[in-house]
C-alpha cells in the first residue's frame, strides 16, 4: 500500500455568488484508489470534479497534486501551461458526452495519437502503433482507425474517449457520468472495459455517477453528496450495504431490482 | 502464534430513517475469538444477527462500538475503525469470504473469477488459472461453464464458483455465509473436506451452516448468538 497521497483536497468550497456549489470538501486519494461522488443532479458533483481537475477555479480550499517528481503541488498555483501539460500527460478527463473530450472531424487514430504528440513524440510509425494497440484494447476494429468518430456510435465514441485519455499512460482520471446516455448492454460491456483497464494499469479515478450500480462495480470508496456536502462517505460497499445517513438510505432504497 | 480474530464488546443497530428514524438494535457486546485452525459456528435462530456479525467482520456493515482487531501484514488492524483502504488491503491479505450469493461481473468468465484473488496477490495468471481450475474439477463444475460468465448459472453452480473464489487464497481468516445452501449431498462433502483442510493449514474460519450435518462435521465451538441480543445486554 503506496503511504502518500496522490492528491490532498482541504476544505474545497465553490460559490456561484451566493449560491453554494459544493462546501468544505476534505479528502485523500491514493494511488490506485477509486473514488465514486454520487449524489442527485444538483448535488454538487460536477461542481467538485471541475474544482479538482482545474476546470473550475475553487471559492476557498486547497488542492494538492502529488508530482512525478515527489513534490506536492498546489494546483491553483500552477502556471497555466504547466497545468495544460498536467492535464494532457498524467491526467485523463472523460466527459459524458464524447463529443465533449474527442476532435469529432479528425481520425479515431488522430484522436489517439494527438495526446501522444502533445507530450512531444514525433514518429509516425510508433504514434499510429500505439493508437492501433488502444483501439484494440478498447474493442475498436483497426478498420476503423482512419474513421471519423461522427460514424461512431455513442458507445464506440465513449471508449474511442478512454483510449484517447489513457495513452499517455496517466496516473489520475476523472470521469463524469462515463456511461450516462448508453443503453445497459452497452454500459455493461464498457464498465467491465473500465474495471479492467483501471485494475490493470492501477489507475486513480474519481468517478462521478448517479448509478449506484456503477459506483458498486467500480469504485473502492465512496462519498455521497446533498447540497453541495458530502454527507456519507467510506468503502463502497459499507456505503449500499449499510447506509447510515437519511438521504443515503433514500438513495439505496430507490434502485429499482431487476 | 497469535490469535488471528479478536472481537471485542461490539454493538449494531440499525437508524431506519425511512421509517419514522425507528432504531433497531441487532447486537450487543459481541465478544468472542477465534483461534488458528479452528472453526466457530454462529448459531442461532434466523434474524439473531448471524449474518449482520459476519458482515461486520468483513466490513461492508458499520460498527457502532467495540473493536474487531486482526493480525494483518504483522501489525494489528482494527477494521471497525479502519479507513477504506486498509479495509481492501486486509481483504486483499488476510480475510476471506464466501458469500451466500455471487456478485457477477458481465463478461468475467468463472475461471477468472475465481482466479481473482490469487492475482490480486501478485500470482502469474496462468499459476491462478490453474490453481482455478483445480478448485473448480474438485467441486464437480462442469468444464465446459469455466470460460463463461455465471451470470446464467444455477443456484449450486454460482455458489461452488463462489466457494473456489473464497478457497483459492491462504488467508488466516475465511468468513463463510452458509456456503453449502444450495449444494447437492456429494459436493456438500466436497465442501466439509475442503474447510478440514484449511482448519489443518491453520485458517480460523467463522461460518454460518443450517445444515445440521454440516454444521456437526466442521464446528469446533457453536457460538450461540443469542447471546449477544441487545435486550440481555441490557438486563
Amino acid at each position: 500500500m503506496s503511504a502518500v497521497p496522490l492528491l490532498k483536497v482541504n476544505d474545497v468550497s465553490k460559490f456561484y455568488g451566493s449560491r453554494i456549489g459544493c462546501r468544505n470538501v476534505s479528502f485523500d486519494l491514493f494511488p490506485g484508489e477509486v473514488l465514486a461522488i454520487v449524489g442527485e443532479s444538483g448535488s454538487g458533483k460536477t461542481t467538485l470534479l471541475s474544482c479538482l481537475s482545474t476546470r473550475l477555479m475553487p471559492t476557498s480550499g486547497i488542492v494538492e497534486y502529488h508530482m512525478r517528481d515527489g513534490q506536492y503541488r498546489d494546483l491553483a498555483r500552477m502556471g497555466e501551461a504547466e497545468r495544460r501539460f498536467l492535464m494532457r500527460t498524467d491526467w485523463g478527463f472523460v466527459h459524458q458526452n464524447p463529443a465533449d473530450g474527442l476532435r469529432m472531424t479528425v481520425s479515431a487514430g488522430a484522436n489517439v495519437g494527438e495526446r501522444l504528440m502533445a507530450i512531444g513524440d514525433r514518429h509516425y510509425g510508433n504514434i499510429r502503433a500505439a493508437a492501433s494497440d488502444w483501439l484494440e484494447r478498447v474493442e475498436i476494429g483497426i478498420d476503423r482507425i482512419d474513421d471519423q468518430p461522427r460514424a461512431f456510435s455513442g458507445g464506440m465514441r465513449q471508449r474511442l474517449q478512454i483510449a484517447r485519455n489513457l495513452v499517455t499512460s496517466p496516473r489520475l482520471v476523472f470521469m463524469d457520468e462515463p456511461t450516462g446516455g448508453l443503453d445497459v448492454s452497452v454500459q455493461a460491456r464498457l464498465l467491465d472495459l473500465v474495471r479492467g483497464l483501471v485494475h490493470d494499469l492501477g489507475l486513480a479515478a474519481i468517478i462521478v455517477t448517479h448509478d449506484l450500480a456503477v459506483a458498486r462495480l467500480l469504485s473502492h470508496r465512496m462519498m455521497v453528496m446533498k447540497d453541495g456536502a458530502v454527507i456519507e462517505q467510506g468503502l463502497t460497499d459499507r456505503v449500499l450495504d449499510d447506509p447510515r445517513e437519511p438521504y443515503t438510505q433514500l438513495l439505496v432504497s430507490s434502485i429499482l431490482q431487476v | 502464534m497469535a490469535t488471528p480474530l479478536v472481537v471485542s464488546e461490539v454493538a449494531k443497530s440499525f437508524t431506519m430513517h425511512l421509517r419514522d428514524g425507528i432504531r433497531l438494535p441487532v447486537v450487543a457486546n459481541v465478544t468472542f475469538s477465534v483461534k488458528a485452525g479452528e472453526c466457530v459456528v454462529l448459531g442461532g435462530p434466523s434474524g439473531v444477527g448471524k449474518s449482520s456479525i459476519l458482515k461486520m467482520l468483513y466490513g461492508n456493515y458499520g460498527v457502532d462500538e467495540g473493536q474487531i482487531l486482526m493480525e494483518h501484514d504483522g501489525k494489528l488492524v482494527n477494521l471497525a475503525t479502519a479507513e477504506p483502504r486498509t479495509v481492501l488491503d486486509v481483504r486483499r491479505a488476510t480475510l476471506g469470504y464466501v458469500s451466500q450469493f455471487l456478485r457477477v461481473v458481465p463478461r468475467v468468465s468463472a475461471l477468472d473469477i475465481v482466479a481473482e484473488p490469487l492475482q490480486a496477490r501478485g500470482v502469474a495468471i496462468e499459476d491462478a488459472r490453474a490453481r482455478a481450475a483445480e478448485l473448480l474439477s474438485k467441486l464437480n463444475l462442469p468444464t465446459a461453464l469455466w470460460s463463461l460468465p455465471p451470470a446464467t448459472f444455477s443456484g449450486g453452480e454460482q455458489q461452488r464458483v463462489n466457494i473456489a473464489r473464497g478457497f483459492i487464497t491462504d488467508h488466516k481468516i475465511l468468513l463463510l455465509d452458509e456456503p453449502t445452501a444450495s449444494l447437492d449431498a456429494k459436493n456438500r462433502a466436497v465442501v466439509v473436506e475442503m474447510i478440514a483442510e484449511k482448519k489443518a493449514k491453520g485458517t480460523a474460519l467463522i461460518g454460518i451452516f443450517h445444515d445440521e450435518e454440516v454444521r456437526d462435521a466442521v464446528a469446533d465451538r457453536i457460538l450461540d448468538v443469542s447471546a449477544f441480543s441487545p435486550g440481555k445486554a441490557a438486563a
